[in-house]
């Protein structure tokens, strides 16, 4: 069920129920809930119990629930043929919780998803080692683990808002480049000790095996070194080849381009090999016509996912609840504005709250029917704090294309359609 | 910083100390130099992994032709994919137009690129001298190379590209200072 058919469908009866809590909800989260057949109004209607169907070797999602990705190809550039397609978003409208689920987990490759046997795949390090060492898939699961929930974020998250904001969006189309999966693997200090790294030796190239060979080069610094792994595991269960199966680098809190996925080599040097990544791509053009360069780690950020874009609210009680991520740590507080940013009230963050990993926050609410803003801005425990859109494009410019994280905001209109707005 | 960063420090020192030699080969297995170079494909700036071989602008035209104008264009603007000409002088407008000519840093990088991820369909698989050669093409459409001329591993890290000084570290990641406090 799509969000223009709940706008356009006819009002509904002016019960109670259906003005309150029940309303609001079905506008979001059980939107994603498909009403083919009549809804049950009384206990009566609800059908008889009975034998279920057979058990399988895997389960899948309810017939009555839809919800996917969507392939996008740039900016503005929205339903297009898959094989044009740069990258696939996480319908955070239809999604609860913190864990994205890992077939919705956002997608961005380069060169297409190879196919990879982890039978024939190795990861090679080299370069400025003691011993250049050759590992597979198996090799990895043998060593000593970490898991650990992270966010992954596509630099190119929030890219929709740079210059204008089309009212039709949702978070999916604004937001969908971000998401939290638990993984598994080695970390890159044991590897590095495994290979005996020269104590010169401050930069690595991280190498993918896809068709574009996707590379970047990775500063050492202690932070990196102490978190960063090399990732087998997803969610419990190897990754998914969209995601890098057999493995993949994974760098807490950094651009989602440095998680090398399809990880097929790491070599050691001195200084950055100034890869087409990180040159051409990824850098972010300012306003003066120079590009910000080396600008690896994702800011503060959060946004507000019920009720978002195309979602239609009734007055009364309404929650508000979304996501919030910080590439300097965990997030320390979100703040909500229901009237423009004018007056901010403290959300609630849902336990636990992680480092580098989104968090879900909420707010009671009660829409008194007058048109108005909803906006959300979180603060790490670094002290960042989520800018406004006007100070973030006065500071940046708006040509940048990559690391967008002003607060987003929705507008509500008097018959309480929420649109995708610039303040 | 937080107790949980502070328990995953410590886990990676603990993993770290198990890196001893006796057990560094229990791990995988050592990488032969004929194997290493098979995949050792980086170029950096100062032409380190550029290999032996040259290419002239005229070659490039023909190769252009043959496997990239299909995707970027005649002359490499038009076409379906990236930009690869022209632009220069955009960069501080409301509409700039990043192209090799009048964003990319480093001509190493192009080589680098071309060689590791193009033709789209079937990387890797242009003959050195033919990378060498669309190379010096791109770089003759954005006037950066002479139409009648070459390129090698000893003149490409020698191009200085219209766009070098163009780019700023972030202060956190500067690779001038980074490394340079201990």
């Amino acid at each position: 069920m799509t969000s223009k058919t709940q706008i356009e469908s006819p009002p509904r009866p002016a019960s109670v129920s259906r003005r309150g809590f029940v309303g609001g909800l079905s506008a979001g989260v059980l939107g994603a809930v498909a009403t083919e057949a009549a809804v049950a109004q009384t206990l009566a209607e609800i059908p008889d119990r009975g034998p279920g169907a057979d058990l399988g070797a895997h389960s899948e999602r309810s017939r009555f629930v839809k919800i996917d990705r969507i392939p996008e190809a740039g900016p503005g550039k929205r339903n297009v043929d898959p094989s044009d397609a740069i990258n696939s978003k996480t319908p955070h409208q239809k999604l609860v919780g913190n864990i994205t689920p890992t077939d919705l987990h956002y997608e961005r490759s380069h060169s297409g998803v190879p196919d990879i046997d982890p039978a024939q795949h190795r990861l090679l390090i080299h370069g400025l080692v003691r011993k250049p060492l050759v590992f597979s898939v198996d090799d990895l699961k043998r060593m000593p683990s970490v898991t650990r929930v992270v966010f992954i974020e596509c630099t190119g998250n929030g890219w929709e808002n740079w210059k204008k904001a089309d009212p039709d969006l949702t978070v999916q189309n604004t937001h969908g480049l971000v998401s939290t999966n638990e993984w598994t693997g080695v970390p890159l200090k044991f590897l590095i000790g495994l290979s005996g790294k020269e104590k010169n030796s401050n930069w690595m190239l991280a190498e993918g095996g896809d068709g574009a060979g996707v590379d970047r080069s990775i500063p050492l610094t202690d932070e990196i070194v102490n978190e960063a792994f090399v990732a087998y595991g997803q969610n419990g269960e190897p990754l998914r080849p969209a995601h890098g199966f057999p493995m993949r680098l994974v760098m807490p809190g950094f651009e989602g381009n440095l998680n090398i996925k399809w990880l097929r080599r790491l070599k050691f040097g001195t200084e950055p090999w100034m890869t087409r990544w990180e040159t051409a791509r990824y850098t972010q053009l300012l306003a003066n016509g120079t590009a910000r360069q080396f600008q690896l780690r994702m800011e503060t950020n959060s946004v507000i996912t019920q009720p978002s874009g195309t979602m239609q609210i009734q007055p009364g009680y309404n929650i508000i609840s979304g996501l919030a991520w910080s590439g300097h740590g965990k997030i320390a507080k979100v703040e909500i504005s229901t009237d423009g940013a004018k007056i901010w009230k403290q959300a609630q963050l849902n336990q636990p709250v992680l480092s580098k990993a989104q968090i879900r926050f909420q707010m009671d609410w009660v829409w008194d029917g007058k048109p108005t803003r909803i906006v959300s801005r979180s603060t790490d425990e670094q002290g960042n704090v989520q800018p406004d859109r006007q100070s973030f494009i006065a500071a940046t410019g708006s040509n940048a294309l990559f690391h967008y994280n002003a607060q987003q905001t929705w507008s509500i209109d008097e018959a309480g359609r929420v649109r995708n707005v610039l303040a | 910083m937080s107790s949980h960063n502070n328990r995953l420090v410590a886990a990676a020192l603990t993993l770290g100390l198990l890196a001893a030699p006796a057990f560094a080969f229990d791990f995988g297995r050592p990488a032969t130099p004929e194997e290493i170079k098979l995949w050792d494909i980086d170029v950096a700036p100062d032409g380190k992994g550029l290999p032996v071989g040259s290419g002239t602008v005229a070659q490039g035209k023909q190769v252009f032709a043959d496997n990239c104008a299909a995707c970027h264009g005649d002359n490499g603007q038009g076409g379906i994919k990236d930009r690869l000409a022209g632009g220069q002088g955009t960069l501080a407008s409301s509409a700039p137009v990043k192209t090799v000519g009048s964003f990319w840093p480093y001509a190493t990088t192009l080589y680098d690129y071309i060689h590791r991820a193009m033709p789209y369909p079937t990387p890797g698989s242009l003959s050195t001298d033919d990378t060498y050669a669309v190379t010096a093409y791109i770089l003759s459409l954005n006037g950066i190379v002479p139409p009648d001329g070459k390129v090698d591993k000893d003149s490409l890290p020698k191009i200085k590209m219209p766009n070098r000084d163009g780019f700023i570290p972030d202060p956190q990641f500067d690779p001038a200072k980074l490394f340079r406090k201990k």
